[in-house]
C-alpha cells in the first residue's frame, strides 16, 4: 500500500483542528497558568505561587484526602458488583433477561443532575424514603447530609448506582468473547463453575477490567457533580470536597485561574500515575 | 440425569433469589423519582411512606417552569444534542475512516496521542478552555460555546477506526477501479456499510451531550442560554423551591432517553461496549 498524506490528512483535518484548539494547546496553556500569578492584572510568571501554595494549603489536602478516600473504597466495590452483575447477567439459567439487563442499565442514560436531585430527596433526614424504610425495619435514622461519614458514604452509594452498570456493559461484551468451547472443555474435565470463573473467565477478562478500572479511576478523580448537588457544595464544613470541587471553587468562583490550574496538573499526575501503575501491576508475564 | 437437572434447577432459583432483590433497588431511585414528580411537595415532605405515583406531575410541571423557563431550556438542549451529534459522527467517522484506511506519515503518532488522551482528566484542558472560549473568542453564551468544543472525543474515533477497518479491502477497489473519489468512497459505500456502528455512535454522543453538566454550567451560565441540566441545577439546594417540580424536570429529562434505551437497547451497549473491545 502506497502513502496517501494528502487524502488521510484532509479527512482528519477537522477533528485534529479541534483537538489542537480545544486539547492541545490547553494541555499546554494550563501547565503555564499554573506558573503565574493569575489575580493580578496582567498576570505575572511567578513559578512558586501556586505550587507553593498549594503544598501548604489545608483544604487542597482535604480534597486530595477525600478524593482519594472515594477512589479506594468506592472503585473497588462498584467493579466487584459489576463483575457479579455482568457474571450473573450471562448465566444461561437466567430468565426474563431483559428486565433484569434494563434494572442495571438504566442509570446509564439518567443525567447527573436528575439523580443527584432524586438521592437528595431519597436521603432527606426526617422525609427521605430511606430513613423511613431504616426506621420501619426499627433502625434509626442516619443523618445523611450533616456527618462526614454518611456524607461519603452516601456519594459513594450515588456513583455506584450510576456507574455500576455502565461498567456492567464493558464487561460482559468482553465475556461474551471469551469462546465457548473453552468453558464446554471445562465442563467435560468436571470443573466447577466456580473454578471456572476464577481460573478461566476472570484471567481472560483482565484487560476489560483494567479498562474498566482506568476508566472508573478518571472519572471519580475528577468527581464533581454529586458533592455539588447532593450534599451541597462538598459539605458538611467541606467534608466531601473533592479535588474536582476545589478546581471548581478556585477557578470559577474565585476566579483563581493559576491555582486551579495547578490542582488540575495534581489531578492529571495523579490519574497518570495511578494508570501506569496498575498497567505494571497487570501486565503479561513474560 | 434427574439429579443433575434438579441441581440445576436449586442453581436458577438462587440466581434469581438473589439478582431479583438486587435489581429492585437499582431501579427504586428511578421508580421514586416518578413517584416524586407526581406528589405535591407537602405530600412528599411527610411523614407517611408514599411508594405508588399521585396525580400531581401537572401542578409540578406548572411550578418548575415558574421558577425556571424549563421548557425554552429543553428546547436548547434538544437544538444543542441534535447539532452536536450530527457534527461529531461526521468529525469522528471522518478521522476514524482515515486512521482504518490510509496509510499516512504521522499515523502511529496520531493514534498514539488520541489513546494518551483516555488516561488524561478532562479537568486538564477545563480552565484554558473557559478562558479561550469565554474571553478570547467571547463566545459564552452562545450554541457555539455548547456544541464545539465537546467535539474531540477519542473513544468515538477508535471505535470507527475499528468499525473501518473490518470492512473487506475489495468493496473499495472495487470503486477505486472505476475512478470514484476517495470522499464519494467514504460518504456513499462506508458510511452506508456503518451505519449500525453510526447508530451505536449517535446515541451514546447524544446521550452525552444531553446529560452534559460542568462545561454548559460554566460556559452558558446566563438564564435564557442555559441547558436543561443546568437550569434544574440552580434550582437544587434553593429554599423555596418545588421539590416536585424539580422531580418533574428530572422525569422530562430521564423518561425520553429511558424509552431511547429500550427501543435502542442493541445499539447503546454496542457504543458503550465498543471502548473495551478491540
Amino acid at each position: 500500500m502506497r502513502y496517501q498524506n494528502a487524502t488521510a490528512y484532509r479527512f482528519l483535518a477537522p477533528y485534529l483542528l479541534i483537538f489542537a484548539v480545544f486539547w492541545v494547546w490547553p494541555i499546554i496553556d494550563s501547565f503555564m497558568i499554573s506558573f503565574q500569578a493569575t489575580r493580578t492584572v496582567p498576570w505575572r510568571f511567578a513559578p512558586g505561587f501556586n505550587w507553593g501554595r498549594l503544598i501548604g494549603d489545608p483544604a487542597f489536602f482535604n480534597a486530595l484526602k477525600n478524593t482519594l478516600l472515594i477512589l479506594v473504597i468506592q472503585v473497588p466495590v462498584m467493579i466487584t458488583l459489576a463483575i457479579v452483575m455482568a457474571v450473573l447477567l450471562n448465566s444461561p439459567l437466567l430468565k426474563a433477561r431483559g428486565l433484569y439487563r434494563f434494572a442495571f442499565f438504566a442509570p446509564v442514560v439518567v443525567g447527573e443532575v436528575a439523580y443527584s436531585a432524586v438521592f437528595r430527596l431519597m436521603f432527606n433526614l426526617n422525609f427521605g424514603i430511606i430513613n423511613k424504610l431504616l426506621n420501619s425495619v426499627g433502625l434509626p435514622s442516619v443523618d445523611w447530609f450533616s456527618n462526614v461519614t454518611p456524607a461519603m458514604a452516601l456519594i459513594m452509594i450515588a456513583v455506584t448506582w450510576r456507574w455500576a452498570g455502565y461498567n456492567a456493559i464493558i464487561l460482559l461484551a468482553g465475556m461474551q468473547s471469551i469462546p465457548e468451547d473453552v468453558y464446554e472443555a471445562a465442563t467435560l474435565d468436571r470443573v466447577s463453575k466456580l473454578k471456572q470463573f476464577f481460573f478461566i473467565t476472570l484471567p481472560l477478562l483482565k484487560p476489560v477490567i483494567v479498562f474498566c478500572l482506568v476508566l472508573s479511576i478518571i472519572g471519580t478523580m475528577q468527581l464533581f457533580t454529586e458533592p455539588f448537588l447532593i450534599t451541597e457544595r462538598g459539605g458538611p464544613g467541606g467534608g466531601t470536597e473533592t479535588l474536582g470541587l476545589l478546581l471548581y471553587r478556585q477557578g470559577f468562583r474565585s476566579l483563581n485561574f493559576g491555582y486551579a490550574s495547578a490542582v488540575a496538573y495534581t489531578m492529571a499526575g495523579l490519574a497518570i500515575a495511578i494508570t501506569l501503575v496498575q498497567l505494571w501491576l497487570t501486565r503479561e508475564p513474560k | 440425569m434427574s439429579s443433575r437437572s434438579s441441581a440445576r434447577l436449586g442453581r436458577s432459583i438462587a440466581l434469581h433469589l438473589f439478582l431479583t432483590p438486587l435489581a429492585l433497588i437499582w431501579l427504586f431511585p428511578l421508580w421514586m423519582m416518578v413517584v416524586f414528580s407526581t406528589m405535591p411537595d407537602n405530600g412528599i415532605f411527610s411523614p407517611g411512606i408514599e411508594l405508588l405515583p399521585h396525580g400531581n406531575f401537572m401542578d409540578n410541571f406548572n411550578n418548575l417552569q415558574r421558577d425556571t423557563d424549563f421548557v425554552g431550556a429543553i428546547g436548547i438542549s434538544v437544538s444543542v444534542a441534535v447539532t452536536y451529534t450530527f457534527l461529531s459522527v461526521l468529525l469522528t467517522s471522518m478521522a476514524g475512516w482515515a486512521l482504518a484506511r490510509y496509510r499516512f506519515f504521522g499515523k502511529g503518532v496520531v493514534v498514539a496521542i488520541i489513546l494518551g488522551t483516555i488516561t488524561l482528566p478532562y479537568a486538564v484542558v477545563l480552565i484554558p478552555q473557559f478562558i479561550m472560549v469565554a474571553r478570547d473568542f467571547k463566545l459564552a453564551n452562545t450554541w457555539v460555546a455548547l456544541i464545539v468544543p465537546p467535539l474531540f472525543n477519542s473513544l468515538g474515533v477508535l471505535f470507527m477506526r475499528q468499525s473501518f477497518s473490518m470492512m473487506p479491502d475489495d468493496l473499495f477497489d472495487a470503486a477505486r477501479v472505476e475512478g470514484v473519489k476517495e470522499w464519494r468512497i467514504f460518504l456513499f459505500v462506508a458510511l452506508p456499510l456503518a451505519r449500525p456502528m453510526l447508530a451505536a455512535l449517535a446515541i451514546i454522543l447524544f446521550l452525552a451531550s444531553w446529560n452534559n453538566y460542568l462545561w454548559p454550567l460554566l460556559i452558558n451560565s446566563q438564564p435564557g442560554s442555559m441547558t436543561a441540566p443546568v437550569a434544574l441545577g440552580t434550582l437544587i439546594g434553593l429554599t423555596k423551591v418545588s421539590w416536585g417540580g424539580i422531580m418533574a424536570g428530572a422525569v422530562m429529562l430521564t423518561v425520553p432517553m429511558l424509552i431511547v434505551f429500550v427501543l435502542l437497547q442493541r445499539h447503546f451497549i454496542a457504543g458503550i461496549a465498543a471502548g473495551a473491545v478491540k
